[in-house]
């Protein structure tokens, strides 16, 4: 994630300057084709992967943007007569609008499932077709775009010009893929994919990200279309909106790996190739079979794709660890603990259909405590802490931080005005190493760091929880113990001013426990206040300023911890009636 | 608008249309929503059916339903191969809808080689028969295939709600890992059900050899109206698909009577969009 090494940003350059010249050293129209057809599905597939690739949301609908786009140009070129680079941008306008409008819609369901999402965009496809396919701008006969005359570039040849638009087609897609892999847009993206739901909480403002991603990927898809319309020559509906467009970009991508910038180019580039060497009658029948016959053989050996399998081979060969750097830490002053409150719950309910989960609950946070949040399975621990985080909305009643009510805001912005929480079961983003999770934790969690400070805060406080040595693993290489650990550090990375643990301490040996138990004091000393739920009485009782019984949705006691265990309501909560003496 | 007569012939057709959906989209409801795996080969391995039926008929003049009795056991063990090959290489939900693209297009170039490229039918002696009803004429054949979809569709939820080996395989759909420690040996039983629905491709294969037109490249037309008609029904519900398949079939047909023929496919989409999007509590 550093910036970009001079040397192969050289040879990138150079290539791209060569290819650029090849029409005029006078190349083959045949060879300007071919190359043509490479960049055309490099396009394409590398559009796909911004949404699909980087968020996981498999789109089987990119024929929908991609022929918007052709029409779009077709249109506009033969029948209005405007010049045919002024078309393009209208081109890629017309089909990010269309997916705009299709994400605006999508993306609100709650429970979205990847496979709906695939078959309503391949269903949006086909209402898309028979639309145009019953309209003037097709009507069923097709539109001849091969006399719309193109700018002249350097060469005088129409290929020539065809090859170099889809060579800048080509080059811009794989920039803008690059760029947003490394960007805070793209870390966000792979963070919907791991986890949604943790990426949310985590500050990442999710919706509007998948909105962007799906619309830049349309937008791309568009520019490709506006540019093929001329290629073709001649557009039928049958053909544009066909099955071959979005299959061959789902399969190439996967192929080459959808989740690496470059993946879907390597993958394109492969598939593109073969069906190439089979190009006439009987030859073709039998190389697509043959092509599909390598397709499901890579598929079922290299379930991630290419690029990231070559990838993590090439990691495995002993690398120079990367130094973390030495910038300095920002300390903030550790505020007093006082009786102001931070974080108000009024009366807040819930029901999930006929369950009530929590019947109005009501607690306060005071600066600077931590407060014990116990009572029997079911009682609604969780839940409250889920309602805080904005992870379900309210039913009834408010919550407030630092008097300012956040019951109906998002989760990310509730994220963002310091509410960090851990998950009973560590729920890390699988796909980024330890350095990321923690990295994008404090990128999206309202620190308002960036570049090297951020490095130096996410090494601080891997350092902090015992991490340091584990910053390039994949979380699935960590212990259920440093799992934990991470999830602190992931909490601690955004200077919370309301810190929500739940059941840290579970599953964890007393001798971890101590350890942990001595962090938990550490962050404390630091100025965060901490909700912190638990089991463990004897941890309940050491750390605890205060400490809120609950049960059945409601809270039943609260006050001094060795107090409240003795309370003859709560100790029947806990072992039954017989046992109050 | 169109007259009365020809409104009840639009629907009694697209009813029975409805029936060759449902029994399409039997087969692939069942796998996705019990195994979890998105067959698109259905498609294909329904029209390999199809030619095999059209191919025993016009060649070895055999009957078309002693054709389905040949075929049916074939494809039964071909779908138990395939599973076998999606349980050693642990294919996902997605990784196993892109393999069995892969296969689809690997039957598309074999029904091309083997039978061309070109438009074949079946002709038999009962394709044109329809039984009078009243103003209406119901094909026979159409019949015939509702019939058979609505037995199948009964039979396969019957086995679902009521054997041990349908039980299981809710409960292994529910969570497999739970199921397995109460002893259910599911994979045998997700073989089982592998093979039951490669034959009802074949079932499904022999009807549309007998009232469509044969093309190899006719199995991507099929995917996007059964699909929704998978959707709608409910994932792993045979009534279901049914249902949905009968609902798709004569919303189609009464818009080709009431606006054009050339808009039909909005129709089926938007219904599904609809309902994707309004999420009634039962889909």
């Amino acid at each position: 994630m550093t910036g970009v090494r001079p040397l192969p940003a050289l040879g990138v350059g150079s290539v791209i300057v060569m290819l650029a010249a090849l029409p005029v050293a006078g190349l083959p129209a045949f060879y300007e084709s071919f190359l043509y057809l490479m960049f055309y599905w490099i396009a394409l597939a590398t559009s796909w992967a911004i949404l699909s690739g980087f968020a996981g949301y498999f789109s089987f609908g990119h024929a929908a943007f991609f022929g918007a786009g052709m029409y779009a140009t077709a249109h506009l070129t033969v029948k209005m007569e405007v010049p045919f680079l002024a078309a393009l941008p209208v081109a890629a306008g017309v089909a990010a609008l269309l997916a705009a409008g299709i994400g605006a819609v999508v993306f609100r369901l709650r429970r979205l499932r990847g496979e709906l999402f695939a078959l309503l965009t391949l269903a949006v496809t086909f209402i898309v077709a028979t639309i145009i396919l019953n309209t003037p701008i097709d009507g069923g006969a097709g539109v001849l775009t091969s006399s719309v005359p193109l700018p002249r570039v350097i060469s005088s040849s129409p290929s020539g010009t065809l090859y170099l638009l889809g060579l800048i087609v080509c080059v811009g897609s794989l920039a803008i893929a690059w760029w947003v892999s490394r960007s805070r847009l793209g870390m966000g993206l792979f963070a919907i994919h791991d986890d949604e739901d943790v990426a949310e909480v985590k500050g990442v403002p999710t919706f509007t990200y998948k909105l962007l991603a799906f619309t830049l990927s349309g937008a791309i898809a568009g520019v490709v279309g506006g540019v093929h319309a001329t290629y073709v020559g001649f557009l039928t509906v049958s053909e544009t909106f066909g099955i071959t467009v979005p299959l061959y970009v789902v399969l190439m991508s996967v192929l080459g790996g959808a989740r690496h910038w470059a993946g879907p180019a390597v993958g394109a580039v492969l598939i593109a190739a073969s069906l190439y060497t089979f190009t006439s009658g009987d030859q073709a029948t039998i190389g697509r079979g043959i092509v599909a016959l390598v397709l499901i053989v890579a598929i079922l050996l290299l379930p991630e794709g290419i690029v990231p399998t070559v990838l993590k081979q090439l990691r495995r060969r002993p690398v120079t660890r990367a130094t973390p750097p030495d910038a300095p830490i920002a300390t903030q002053a550790a505020p007093k603990r006082s009786d102001a409150p931070v974080l108000v719950v009024q009366d807040v309910r819930k029901s999930f259909g006929g369950v009530h989960a929590l019947r109005g609950v009501s607690l306060e946070v005071r600066q600077g405590e931590i407060l014990g949040l116990v009572g029997p399975n079911g009682s609604g621990k969780t839940t409250l802490i889920n309602m805080i985080t904005g992870h379900f909305p309210l039913d009834g009643g408010s919550i407030r931080i630092d008097g300012q009510e956040i019951g109906h805001q998002p989760a990310h912005a509730i994220a963002q005005r310091g509410i960090a929480r851990t998950y009973q079961i560590p729920r890390p983003f699988a796909g980024l190493t330890v350095l990321d999770n923690v990295r994008l934790a404090a990128m999206f969690g309202g620190t308002g760091l960036s570049g090297a400070a951020l490095d130096a805060e996410a090494h601080h406080w891997l350092a902090f929880t015992d991490l340091a040595g584990k910053a390039a693993s994949l979380p699935a290489e960590l212990n259920l113990h440093e799992r934990k650990f991470l999830e602190l550090a992931r909490a601690l990375v955004t200077r919370p001013r309301l810190l929500l643990l739940d059941e840290v301490l579970s599953g964890l040996n007393p001798a971890e426990i101590d350890s942990a138990i001595a962090l938990i004091r550490a962050i404390r000393d630091q100025g965060a206040s901490i909700v912190f739920v638990e089991h463990l009485m004897r941890a309940v009782v050491q750390l605890s300023d205060r400490v809120v019984v609950m049960n059945e949705g409601a809270t039943l006691a609260s006050g001094n911890p060795r107090e409240v265990m003795r309370d003859p309501r709560v100790v029947a909560v806990y072992l039954g009636k017989a046992h109050v003496a | 608008m169109p007259s009365l007569t020809l409104l009840g012939q639009s629907l009694i057709s697209g009813v029975m249309l409805g029936g060759l959906y449902a029994l399409v989209a039997l087969g692939l409801s069942l796998s996705w929503g019990l195994l979890r795996l998105v067959n698109l080969g259905h498609f294909a391995l329904a029209f390999l059916g199809a030619y095999l039926v059209y191919h025993l008929g016009t060649v070895w003049h055999v009957d078309p339903w002693w054709a389905v009795l040949i075929i049916v056991p074939v494809f039964f063990v071909f779908g138990m191969l395939q599973h076998w090959v999606f349980v050693v290489f642990r294919v996902t939900e997605l990784t196993s809808l892109l393999v069995t693209f892969g296969i689809s297009v690997i039957v598309e170039s074999i029904l091309q080689w083997i039978w061309t490229a070109d438009f074949r039918r079946y002709e038999t002696h009962y394709a044109g028969v329809s039984l009078k009803v009243g103003p209406f004429y119901v094909p026979w054949l159409e019949l015939v295939a509702l019939i058979v979809a609505v037995g199948l569709a009964w039979a396969s939820w019957a086995w679902l709600r009521w054997t041990y080996v349908g039980k299981a395989l809710r409960a292994t759909a529910e969570d497999a890992d739970i199921a397995a420690a109460f002893g259910i040996n599911h994979r045998l039983l997700s073989f089982l059900l592998s093979g039951v629905c490669a034959a009802y491709a074949a079932v499904a294969g022999a009807f549309i050899a007998l009232v469509s037109t044969l093309a190899p490249s006719q199995i991507w037309a099929w995917l996007g109206v059964v699909f929704a008609v998978v959707i709608i029904g409910r994932l792993g519900n045979p009534v279901g698909a049914l249902l949905a398949g009968i609902l798709i079939g004569a919303a189609e047909s009464l818009a080709m009577a009431v606006i054009s023929p050339a808009w039909a496919p909005v129709v089926s989409f938007t219904i599904l969009i609809v309902l994707l999007l309004w999420q009634p509590k039962w889909l």
